[in-house]
């Protein structure tokens, strides 16, 4: 019979206003996440023998070399190594490139990691890229990255579909009430759309309460064969579908700033794959860097039709208790934002199809769809996953 | 000047040397594919529209219309500090390509998709010279 990849572990570190708590250097913090994720599969790190690895870390000079590097401070020698670094959608990717490896036979137990102490360091350093090569169109006009791209789709896709910053400012308010019922969470007293549009201006349309956070977080998933999973007696995640894409890096080259073209390609491909309707998704977590991410994410996803994801958010409907659960750990805006969040995408997704996610579980969830985006609107990747 | 223009300048490449060389002569020069008719943006060495070869560049005119931007209310970095509220905007070349810039404006406010533009260009050190663009309306 063919070998199936599940997932089978998902951990992280605890964090107390966004900080990693007790401190920790990156790779210490991507050790701790890695160890939680093991020992919630069942595994130990002897086990290991695919290690996928992204990050924002690494020792300068020529080739950061992630996996080379957390190998080594593992203790590991992985037979399977990938390190896709596509933005924060990259952990998505990882698990659809965990999938075929371990289908394929060259791994048997595949980790993929993320830490950033970013927070704690008061490291951030996104808007500090050299004007070299595609940089040198960009960087000059003093555009405040990332910030700058997503506030030009924002306007864009107000121009073209009426859409408002009362619009944006749901979503923002709706994730804070989802990060109210998260201990874990950074931001939980709860906002208002009055809040958030008096929030400090940044890049209009953009105010400070309709971007994420920044956070320290390290996260793991551990996955294996079904077979191994079931010899372990862990919960397994079945993965349904995948998909993947990039369209751009400089966001002068964005083919279309009102639509998400990398979320459409990568989404169909998952979805055909799944081969489910939207009907069967009952829970969603998507990348939200910025409010404006998460409502083109809707609309590329196909959840709604292209223009209509302000109405679709309208009245609290991605809230508790409102008709599409989504960002249920409270998302980047109010629960972490450690430089590339879509890890924690899908350790949420993990504790929701298992139903261990506390005050916030979602009834009924049995297939989830996440959703990463990574560099400005640049790169997506889809994964349909499910518990049966 | 260049001791005092503290602003992020760009690292030029081969690549790129031909649209800063026309910059300084206050010519707006991109390239052009000689197979499918094209223009593109950034320069690159094959058209990004039909992966041909076959490119040259093309003095283009300049103008264009404002496809999106956005008002920084926050600088991106200190030595932009002084110029909030700052327009970076997407301009519409009527050529075809779209390439990122500043507007000149006095009033920030009345910026607005579709705008009509015209390239001015900004001599910020005796070596470079960066395409900025002023509304028509203004």
């Amino acid at each position: 019979m063919a070998r199936e990849a599940v997932i089978v572990g998902a951990g992280d570190v605890p964090l107390e206003d966004g900080k990693v708590v007790g401190g920790g250097s990156v790779l210490q913090v991507q050790a701790r996440a890695a160890k939680a994720a093991l020992d919630d599969a069942r595994l130990s790190m002897g086990d290991v023998d695919g290690l996928l690895v992204a990050g924002l870390w690494g020792v300068p000079g020529p080739g950061l070399l992630p996996s080379v590097t957390l190998g080594e401070y593992l203790g590991i020698a992985p037979r399977f190594a990938d390190t896709t670094n596509i933005g924060g959608s990259a952990f998505e990717a990882h698990v659809a490139h965990a999938a075929m490896a371990i289908e394929k036979g060259y791994c048997d137990v595949a980790l993929i990691v993320y830490g950033s102490t970013q927070r704690s360091e008061r490291s951030r350093t996104l808007g500090g890229r050299p004007s070299i090569l595609t940089m040198q169109f960009e960087n000059v006009w003093g555009i405040p990255q990332p910030v700058g791209g997503y506030a030009m789709a924002a306007r864009r896709h107000m121009h073209e579909f009426g859409t408002t910053e009362e619009q944006l400012a749901e979503i923002a308010v709706a994730t804070r009430k989802w990060a109210s019922l998260n201990p874990a969470a950074t931001k939980r007293d709860p906002i208002t759309i009055y809040d958030v549009m008096n929030s400090m201006p940044i890049a209009d349309p953009l105010k400070l309460l309709d971007c994420c956070l920044v956070t320290d977080g390290a996260g793991a998933i551990v996955m294996t064969t079904a077979d191994n999973a079931r010899a372990h007696g862990a919960k397994a995640i079945h993965l349904r579908g995948y998909g993947e894409a990039h369209t751009h890096w400089s966001i002068g080259t964005m083919p279309d700033l009102a639509r998400l073209t990398a979320a459409e390609i990568a989404s169909r491909h998952a979805f055909e794959m799944a081969g489910v309707s939207h009907d069967a998704i009952d829970l969603v977590e998507c990348y939200d860097s910025f409010t404006i991410t998460v409502l083109m994410t809707l609309e590329a996803l196909g959840f709604c039709k292209p223009g209509e994801g302000g109405a679709f958010v309208s009245g609290q409907r991605t809230a508790p208790g409102g008709a599409f659960p989504l960002n249920t750990n409270g998302g980047g805006l109010s629960y972490c934002h450690p430089g590339m969040y879509g890890m924690f995408l899908l350790i949420e997704a993990v504790r929701q199809l298992r139903g261990e996610a506390g005050e916030r579980q979602v009834d009924n969830v049995n297939t989830a769809l996440v959703h990463g985006t990574g560099g400005t609107l640049s790169s997506g990747a889809t994964v349909i996953l499910a518990n049966h | 000047m260049s001791d005092t223009y503290q602003k992020p300048q760009p690292v030029i490449d081969p690549g790129t040397k031909p649209f800063w060389d026309a910059a300084r002569e206050h010519r707006l020069s991109i390239p052009r594919c000689n197979s499918c008719g094209q223009h593109h943006f950034y320069p690159r060495e094959l058209c990004p529209h039909c992966h041909s070869d076959d490119l040259e560049w093309s003095d283009v005119s300049g103008k264009g219309e404002i496809y999106t931007f956005t008002i920084a209310r926050k600088p991106a970095g200190p030595v932009f500090a002084d110029d909030v509220p700052y327009v970076i905007a997407m301009i519409a070349l009527d050529e075809g390509p779209r390439m990122l810039t500043n507007i000149i404006t006095d009033d920030v406010e009345q910026v607005a998709i579709g705008d009509r533009v015209t390239v001015r260009y900004d001599d910020v050190t005796p070596e470079l010279t960066l395409p900025k663009f002023t509304l028509d309306k203004d």
